[in-house]
């Protein structure tokens, strides 16, 4: 006993002062996209140069689907290198088409509505449901319960069955073999429900987007109420949506 | 030792041959082949179905043979009609693989002792399914003949494929007795995406992003086996400098899974100091590789010719001063963990595996080595940095549960030694050289020693040099049985505690 509380005083304390500091971030983490310059006149090369079709220019203004893009450290995209990656990782949004992205200010996750709001706002738990995740996304998830993030502290948890769920929190493009399984998962949680997709995948697809075995994401099943972009996302990426879905930011 | 009479093409790790020096055995004598290549001490590392190009749909099976100890790969050819006679009786740890290539071709490997699906997808060519299923839907997961024992006082318990955690999904079929396991048969293909077709005729653009998710959480294992393939077929060398970093980040994969597996075992136990230690700890070697690469999982380091992101003198004396920082938190939480008499008794005899089924199945990677069975291609088949700088190659010999962890903690010993070794020696010189264009009619093998085990590529070019076949052989493949039979005996609710002892991958198996 002796030894675990001895133990204990020397690995710290550990918990990190989110969301009230933002978090440090490595400089090499590749966040919200930045547009350098202005396209070139006609130039529509990223629409066929990204290989997940994360690209297309729209009134001579490139526009980066969030939803599609895996933040790749070598973006095939732009042969005049205009894309570059920031660091800003909040990257969560309520509606499918907020995730496409021009330069323009970005419209952060609202939270639910009232109803929902009042009911899920300041206990939430969750299913989490891996539909052909790689197991990066689902890492990700469960180191928000870790001590560094605390998650519980939020109100927020997951929980192991849909039966004592308020939604559920899908990685994964959603395999043709684990389809069925998602939306008995679905079916089983009593309303009213959320329904989170986290990662590239869980949006659209992912890298398996043009895989005949996968289903292009979550919101060609179910409605969704949070998206979640990145391959996968940072933790605080998701975590910071969760918050936000709750109007705790 | 090998005889005389096997007269293989052979191959290093990351070598090449060109395929019209591979003989074309008849079926008699390539099983003849292969069962004397086993009983001399090889490995099926991979044995894979290769369509015929162009005219009827005829189907070649190609195997590789890993001779460890003479660090070379044995290639053995063959051509098959609709079906074959499986050597799974007298070999089996090629029964998966006879599975995989029936439900892949349509082709029946007779008087197979097993013969089920393994992933649940359509036939890849032809017109026949081996199990009769229909061919115009899209096969139910799990929808096979499970083993059933019956009885009185003998029940059945079916689990997943949604499991009660955050964790892939998979199904359990449980055949016990009272509380006891006499049975466990595992059903998986839930993750299946399906990564090998949308191989061919590649590379493609999206190509090097599906091998980094191909395992997320092997991404640097899987990432490095495909690119040293691309770079054996284009006779692409690879800088020494880059080789280091690739290491470095190979290392920090290994450490933050082994430390996370250590915390997860504790929290199945309900040793919740290491589980908690442990879940920071995990995060901290993620940390790591984000600051290498930006990505906690390395993404978008390693490339075909290299690594993109250097180190400068700033960023390896930071990744240095970090792990001295870690090291002690590290093996602090796990010494805890290891010195807890009521964690070893949970620990000590559980999923017990023995030294001749792990070499039966063809165990790889930590459930070999925890068996006393030397498995590590670090060591057996080393590239780069590794065959100067590797040589503990850790075992234990109980096979069980403890085994399994303990072997961890060794290896988490080992990879902050090595990390700090290539550290302190990194190579100067670039890190990135271009690639050309791959070599016609050529096959090419990678072996990557990746946290679970080894990680199997092999790439095979048509004559116009895109890929005609591309293999993956995840160590979960092979390690998967061994937790089906670590299960027998044992108490269903040692499950959770044995099953994380293993650690295996559900979207690498299911590809």
């Amino acid at each position: 006993m002796w030894r675990v509380i001895s133990e204990r005083f020397q690995q710290g304390f550990r918990t990190g002062k989110f969301p009230l500091e933002e978090p440090k971030l490595p400089p090499r983490f590749r966040g919200l996209p930045r547009f350098d310059g202005e396209c070139p006149s006609g130039c529509r090369a990223c629409e066929q140069l990204c290989p997940f079709g994360a690209c297309a220019v729209r009134e001579g203004k490139m526009v980066i689907d969030l939803g599609r893009c895996l933040f790749c450290a070598d973006c095939p995209a732009c042969p005049q290198g205009r894309i570059t990656f920031g660091n800003d990782y909040r990257l969560a949004v309520r509606r499918r088409q907020d995730l496409l992205y021009s330069g323009a200010a970005y419209p952060l996750a609202e939270p639910l509505e009232p109803a929902r709001l009042k009911l899920f706002g300041r206990s939430l738990k969750l299913r989490q449901v891996s539909a052909g995740g790689c197991n990066a996304c689902e890492a990700d998830c469960n180191v928000l319960g870790t001590l560094v993030f605390d998650l519980g502290r939020f109100g927020i948890q997951f929980v192991a069955s849909p039966r004592h769920a308020d939604g559920i929190l899908l990685t994964g493009p959603v395999t043709e073999n684990m389809r069925s399984a998602v939306l008995d998962t679905y079916e089983a949680v009593p309303g009213p429900k959320v329904v989170i997709a986290v990662g590239a995948c869980g949006v659209n697809g992912g890298p398996f987007i043009h895989s005949s075995e996968t289903n292009q994401g979550l919101d060609t099943l179910l409605p969704v109420d949070l998206y979640i972009p990145g391959c996968p996302p940072q933790p605080y990426t998701i975590l910071d949506g969760l918050l936000r879905l709750l109007g705790r930011r | 030792m090998m005889k005389n009479d096997l007269e293989a093409q052979l191959l290093k790790n990351g070598g090449t041959v060109d395929l019209t020096l591979v003989e074309s055995l008849g079926y008699d004598e390539f099983s003849r082949c292969l069962l004397a290549e086993v009983k001399a001490g090889g490995r099926v590392a991979a044995l894979f179905g290769v369509p015929g190009e162009g005219k009827n749909e005829s189907l070649e099976l190609f195997a590789l043979i890993a001779r460890d100890r003479s660090a070379q790969i044995a290639v053995y050819r063959t051509e098959v009609g609709a079906s074959f006679p499986s050597l799974a009786l007298s070999c089996p740890q090629v029964h998966l693989f006879e599975r995989e290539i029936a439900e892949q071709y349509g082709v029946t490997p007779t008087d197979h002792p097993w013969l089920k699906p393994v992933r649940f997808h359509r036939v890849w060519q032809g017109e026949t399914d081996v199990w009769g299923r229909p061919l115009d839907t899209h096969p139910r997961p799990g929808d096979m003949e499970f083993y059933r024992v019956e009885g009185e006082g003998v029940h059945e318990v079916a689990v997943g494929p949604v499991h009660a955690g955050i964790i892939e999904p998979g199904h359990f079929r449980f055949q016990c007795y009272g509380e006891k396991v006499m049975h466990l048969e595992i059903s998986l293909g839930y993750q299946h995406r399906g990564i090998e077709p949308m191989l061919l005729a590649g590379p493609h653009p999206f190509t090097m992003a599906q091998m980094e998710t191909t395992a997320g959480d092997t991404t640097i294992g899987h990432g490095l086996a495909y690119c040293q393939v691309i770079e054996a077929l284009s006779g692409c060398v690879v800088p020494e400098r880059a080789q280091s970093i690739r290491a470095m980040a190979l290392e920090l994969e290994r450490l933050a899974n082994h430390v996370g597996d250590i915390g997860a075992l504790a929290g199945d136990i309900g040793f919740l100091p290491t589980a908690s230690f442990c879940g920071r700890l995990r995060g901290d070697y993620l940390n790591l590789s984000a600051a290498l690469c930006g990505s906690r999982f390395g993404r978008g380091l390693v490339r075909p010719g290299g690594v993109l992101f250097d180190l400068d003198v700033t960023l390896t004396n930071t990744v240095l001063t970090r792990i001295d920082e870690i090291e002690g938190n590290t093996l602090g939480a796990l010494n805890l963990f290891f010195d807890e008499p009521s964690v070893l008794g949970r620990l000590e005899g559980a999923g017990r595996v023995s030294r001749s089924v792990a070499e039966d199945l063809g165990l790889v990677g930590v459930a070999a080595k925890a068996c006393g069975v030397p498995r590590d291609s670090r060591f057996f088949h080393p590239t780069g940095v590794y065959r100067q700088l590797f040589d503990e190659m850790i075992t234990e010999e109980t096979g069980d549960a403890m085994a399994r962890a303990h072997l961890r903690l060794r290896e988490i010993v080992v990879s902050i030694d090595l990390l700090r070794r290539i550290g302190t020696s990194l190579p100067a010189g670039p890190v990135k050289v271009p690639v050309g264009p791959l070599k016609a009619n050529t096959l090419a093998v990678s072996l990557v020693e990746g946290w679970r085990g080894e990680v199997v590529h092999v790439g095979i070019t048509d004559a116009g040099g895109r890929l005609r076949r591309y293999k993956i052989v995840d160590p979960s493949f092979h390690n998967w049985s061994g937790l089906a039979m670590a299960l027998r005996d044992e108490q269903i609710s040692d499950f959770p505690l044995c099953n994380k002892s293993f650690g295996l991958s559900y979207c690498g198996f299911d590809l």
